[in-house]
Parts: C-alpha cells; sequence; structure tokens
C-alpha cells in the first residue's frame, strides 16, 4: 500500500481513529507520519523508550522505585529523565545508575563488559587483567591441541601476570 | 574534487569507502546534549591545545558550525567529513580536518570527541591502525572517561565500550534489482549488523548504494568487530560479483541498453535532479563494474556523487539556488564532467 499522502513510499504506519463512533483510517510512510502533527510520532523518541524499557524488562523482581528518584551528582540527571531521553549526561552517571545497567548493556549488546582496547595511561592493571584472560584462552586452546611444552610456557607467563597483577591491587 | 576520494583502495569494483569512527568523552565535563556553551567552549580549547602539539608536518583545519553558512555545512555532510548530528548544537561544534581528508575529528557531537577516517575502497586495516594512532595521541594528553567493565563511557548506551563504529559503503546494483538486498538486510541484523543509506542513521538508500557496520560496542574488542564485519563485507562482495555475471549472460541486452541510456541522459540531460543523477551514475558504474563501459573511471563517479549534491551544487555555484536553477546548474555541471 503507498502512502497516502505523498503516492510515493509504502506506507508503514497504519493509524484508525474513532472519535463518536465515525471511523477514519490513515496510511502513511514514516516521513509522513513524521511530519504530521496529529500524530506526534516521534522514532527518536520511540527508539530510546525502546532501549530504556529493555531496563524493566530485563531486570524482574526489582523493584523500581528503588532507582526512580536517583540524580547524578555531577551533571542532575535523573532516572526518570534518562529513561525518557535514554541518553547519559555525564560520564559520572554510569556510576549513578549502575545497579540498572547491566541488564540494559545485555539486551543492546548481548554484552555487558568491555574486551576492546584501554587507554593506557588509564591503568596499568586492566591491561595487565585482560591479557591474563586473553592467555588464559590460549593455554585452553594449547592444552585442547595437546602442545604442552607451549602451554607450559603461557602457564608460566599467566603466573607472572598474576603476581604482578595482584602486586599491584595492595 | 573531493579529496579523500583520491587515495587507492581494494575491491573498488563494489566497495566506494571505508569509514571508521569512535566516540570518546572526558572526565570532568558534561556530555554535550548536558554542558552550557562556556563547558563546551572550555573543552574546545583543551583539545585544540592538545593538537598543537602535532607534529608540524601534519596540517589539520578548524572550523566551527557557526561560522560556516547553512550550505558549507551541508556540503561537508555530503562529503561525509562530519556528522548530522553535528549541526544539531552549532553554536557548540567544530571539528578539524586534516588536509588529505582522511580525518576528522569532531567536538561536541552526542559526544565530546567523534574521531573519523575515511578511505576510499576497501581499507580496514590501515583505517584502524590511523585511528587507533590518534586516539592514543589524544589520550596522552586528555583525560578520556573510562570505566574498567565498560570501557569508553558515551552519552548513548548504543556506543558504549570501543565505542567503535565501523562501515563500508557499498555500491550493489545487482543485489538490488534481483532483490536479493532485502533478504541481506535481513540477514545481518540477525548477526548484529546494521544496513543504513548513504549518509548514516535514518536515511534512505540511493544509487544503489548501502552502507554496512557493526551495531553491537560492548563485548567484542575492535579487531574482532573489524574482522566480523570484513568478512561479510566479502561474502557481499562476491554475491554481487556472481549476480553480475549471471546478469552479463542472461540478460545482457537490457543491462547494456540501461547502462548506455544513462549514460546518454548524463552526458546530455540539460535539466537533472540530485536523485535522478544518482540513479544514472549508479548505472555507469555498474558498467565500468561490468566491463561495459571504460572511459569513465571510478574516482570520476564517485566525486560527481558527492558534488551534484544539492548543497555541494550550491557552494559550487557560490550562491543559494532554486530547485528548478540547482537542476539545471547540475546537469551542465556533469555534462562538463563526464
Amino acid at each position: 500500500m503507498l502512502c497516502q499522502m505523498c503516492n510515493k513510499n509504502q506506507a508503514t504506519v497504519h493509524y484508525t481513529k474513532i472519535i463518536n463512533g465515525k471511523v477514519e483510517e490513515l496510511h502513511l510512510c514514516e516521513d509522513c507520519a513524521m511530519n504530521n502533527s496529529e500524530f506526534g510520532f516521534d522514532t527518536t523518541f520511540s527508539f530510546h523508550k525502546l532501549l530504556t524499557d529493555l531496563i524493566d524488562n530485563f531486570q524482574e523482581g526489582v523493584p523500581k522505585k528503588q532507582v526512580s528518584n536517583i540524580e547524578c551528582p555531577f551533571c542532575g540527571l535523573n532516572y526518570s529523565e534518562f529513561r525518557k531521553t535514554g541518553k547519559f549526561g555525564c560520564a559520572q552517571c554510569y556510576e549513578t545508575f549502575e545497579p540498572n545497567l547491566n541488564p540494559l548493556f545485555r539486551g543492546i549488546h548481548g554484552h555487558d563488559e568491555h574486551t576492546g582496547k584501554v587507554p593506557r595511561r588509564a591503568n596499568a592493571a586492566v591491561a595487565t587483567k585482560r591479557e591474563i584472560e586473553k592467555l588464559k584462552r590460549k593455554l585452553d586452546e594449547l592444552v585442547a591441541k595437546e602442545a604442552f611444552e607451549e602451554a607450559a610456557k603461557v602457564r608460566d607467563r599467566i603466573k607472572e601476570l598474576e603476581k604482578k597483577f595482584n602486586g599491584n591491587e595492595e | 574534487m573531493v579529496k579523500w576520494v583520491e587515495g587507492t583502495g581494494l575491491e573498488e569494483d563494489v566497495v566506494v569507502s571505508t569509514r571508521i569512527r569512535i566516540a570518546r568523552n572526558l572526565t570532568n565535563y558534561r556530555f554535550p546534549q548536558k554542558m552550557d556553551i562556556k563547558e563546551a567552549d572550555k573543552l574546545t580549547q583543551e583539545v585544540l591545545n592538545v593538537m598543537k602539539d602535532l607534529s608540524d608536518d601534519v596540517n589539520y583545519k578548524f572550523l566551527k558550525i557557526n561560522s560556516l553558512t547553512p550550505v558549507e555545512r551541508v556540503a561537508y555532510i555530503e562529503e561525509h567529513l562530519i556528522s548530522p548530528g553535528l549541526l544539531q548544537k552549532s553554536d557548540y561544534s567544530s571539528f578539524l580536518l586534516k588536509d588529505n581528508e582522511n580525518i576528522t575529528i569532531m567536538i561536541n557531537e552526542e559526544d565530546h570527541l567523534r574521531v573519523q577516517v575515511l578511505f576510499p575502497g576497501l581499507n580496514f586495516e590501515e583505517g584502524w591502525k590511523l585511528i587507533s594512532k590518534m586516539d592514543d595521541f589524544l589520550e596522552s594528553s586528555l583525560d578520556y572517561a573510562y570505566h574498567d567493565r565498560y570501557g569508553y563511557l558515551t552519552a548513548c548506551p548504543t556506543n558504549v565500550g570501543t565505542g567503535l563504529r565501523a562501515s563500508a559503503m557499498v555500491h550493489i546494483p545487482s543485489l538490488t534489482l534481483t532483490g536479493h538486498v532485502d533478504n541481506l538486510i535481513r540477514g545481518f541484523s540477525k548477526i548484529g549488523l546494521t544496513v543504513r543509506g548513504l549518509y548514516g542513521e535514518g536515511t534512505e538508500a540511493i544509487g544503489d548504494l548501502y552502507q554496512i557496520s557493526n551495531q553491537m560496542t560492548l563485548g567484542e574488542n575492535e579487531e574482532e568487530i573489524i574482522r566480523k564485519l570484513k568478512s561479510v563485507i566479502y561474502q557481499i562482495i562476491n554475491r554481487e560479483r556472481d549476480v553480475r555475471n549471471n546478469l552479463l549472460e542472461k540478460r545482457k541486452n537490457e543491462i547494456e541498453d540501461k547502462i548506455f541510456r544513462s549514460l546518454g541522459t548524463l552526458r546530455y540531460a540539460r535539466k537533472m535532479s540530485s536523485k535522478e543523477a544518482m540513479k544514472h551514475l549508479s548505472n555507469v558504474r555498474l558498467g565500468k563494474e561490468m566491463g561495459i563501459i571504460n572511459d569513465v573511471d571510478y574516482k570520476k563517479i564517485a566525486n560527481l556523487m558527492i558534488e551534484i549534491q544539492p548543497a555541494s551544487i550550491q557552494r559550487y555555484a557560490s550562491k543559494e539556488l532554486t530547485e528548478e536553477k540547482r537542476d539545471i546548474i547540475r546537469a551542465n555541471y556533469i555534462r562538463e564532467k563526464i
């Protein structure tokens, strides 16, 4: 079906209005629907709402009230505002709303832990920890391949790094 | 002439360009949506101070959005050098552009920093090397917002982690013509990739051009993200080539007719909308890709696909034009070039 307004694009938004028993149907493409004030149809908003709804859907049994009034001490963003816009106000927000973030991130990315690049300056310990995890995976592979000689080398390297890592922690 | 188009790239018969961008933020500043103008200026100054330390042989042009005319602003988007999001808070935003146009550093887009690299053809390796180096340079003096568990912190939760969006712009007229493209798009979303139109999020695909990019930024490292994307791009390249061969075998007259009609229209028309021009340029590009047309090269077509866009045409004419005037100047411009 083509859009009733522009007659060019495929209609993807279907809208039925019933006022006092009078039925009126509208079939529009996304562009025309966006420009139609009657709809109040805003895709960006809907998109972010969709994202933040993930939090509630993934978080079973946690009372919403607990967090709804939390406000970020640095930028002043509160949780309901975050839910509405789907955007953080500052880096601090990640600490402020942390209890709610893992399910949100898992919903979006399928994961809730970064495994990529680490800023050199930021934290040598994080880099070490990541290196250890990488080597452990390699160790498993080598053992599976029965490449024990090489595996022993990797194991020693892991021990070395773990010592360094724990030293940093203390 | 669009400078970044001039380099050399691989698989140019299908891949028009490769783009990688990273999103970075600084601690101690609110994100652009929340900040005030004073904060925005202070942050901009901090970034500029850092950039001064870059070695002398590399030149960057600094441009504030509010110092550009509306036509110039959009022309930079048409050239893919900045993103549409950079225009939203024009008093806050600016960008640094390297003289060969391979690197743009956008300041106060949705995030404090958006660094992008752009290459013709397929070139993820060089792209990642270059952007990571620039990232290291910026990080050595700027205090990045980074979290042990979540990685690089971004304004939108869809970018957190690596903050990385890698994409390739592919020209796939045969997959479009045969309807395979819809299946591809459906398949991509299942493996965490997105397909977008010419200018990114929410824009339509014209000229049989599609941008394919990673959707997820958290959980996989940068190399993995790029490797996965690259292997999918290669599948597309091979599929498109297969279908082209098939079309040449089975529908040669029809395809040749379409291509030469488009070339004729571009060479002789006196009035042309950008949409029509894109359609014909796409067909001529297909002619080159299939070896049917030999006297037009990829760079010329890539340039034209940018230069004939509405804002770029007005910038070329050095004045704002009505749509009708634009269509006339566009047709003249194309006739001269092709």
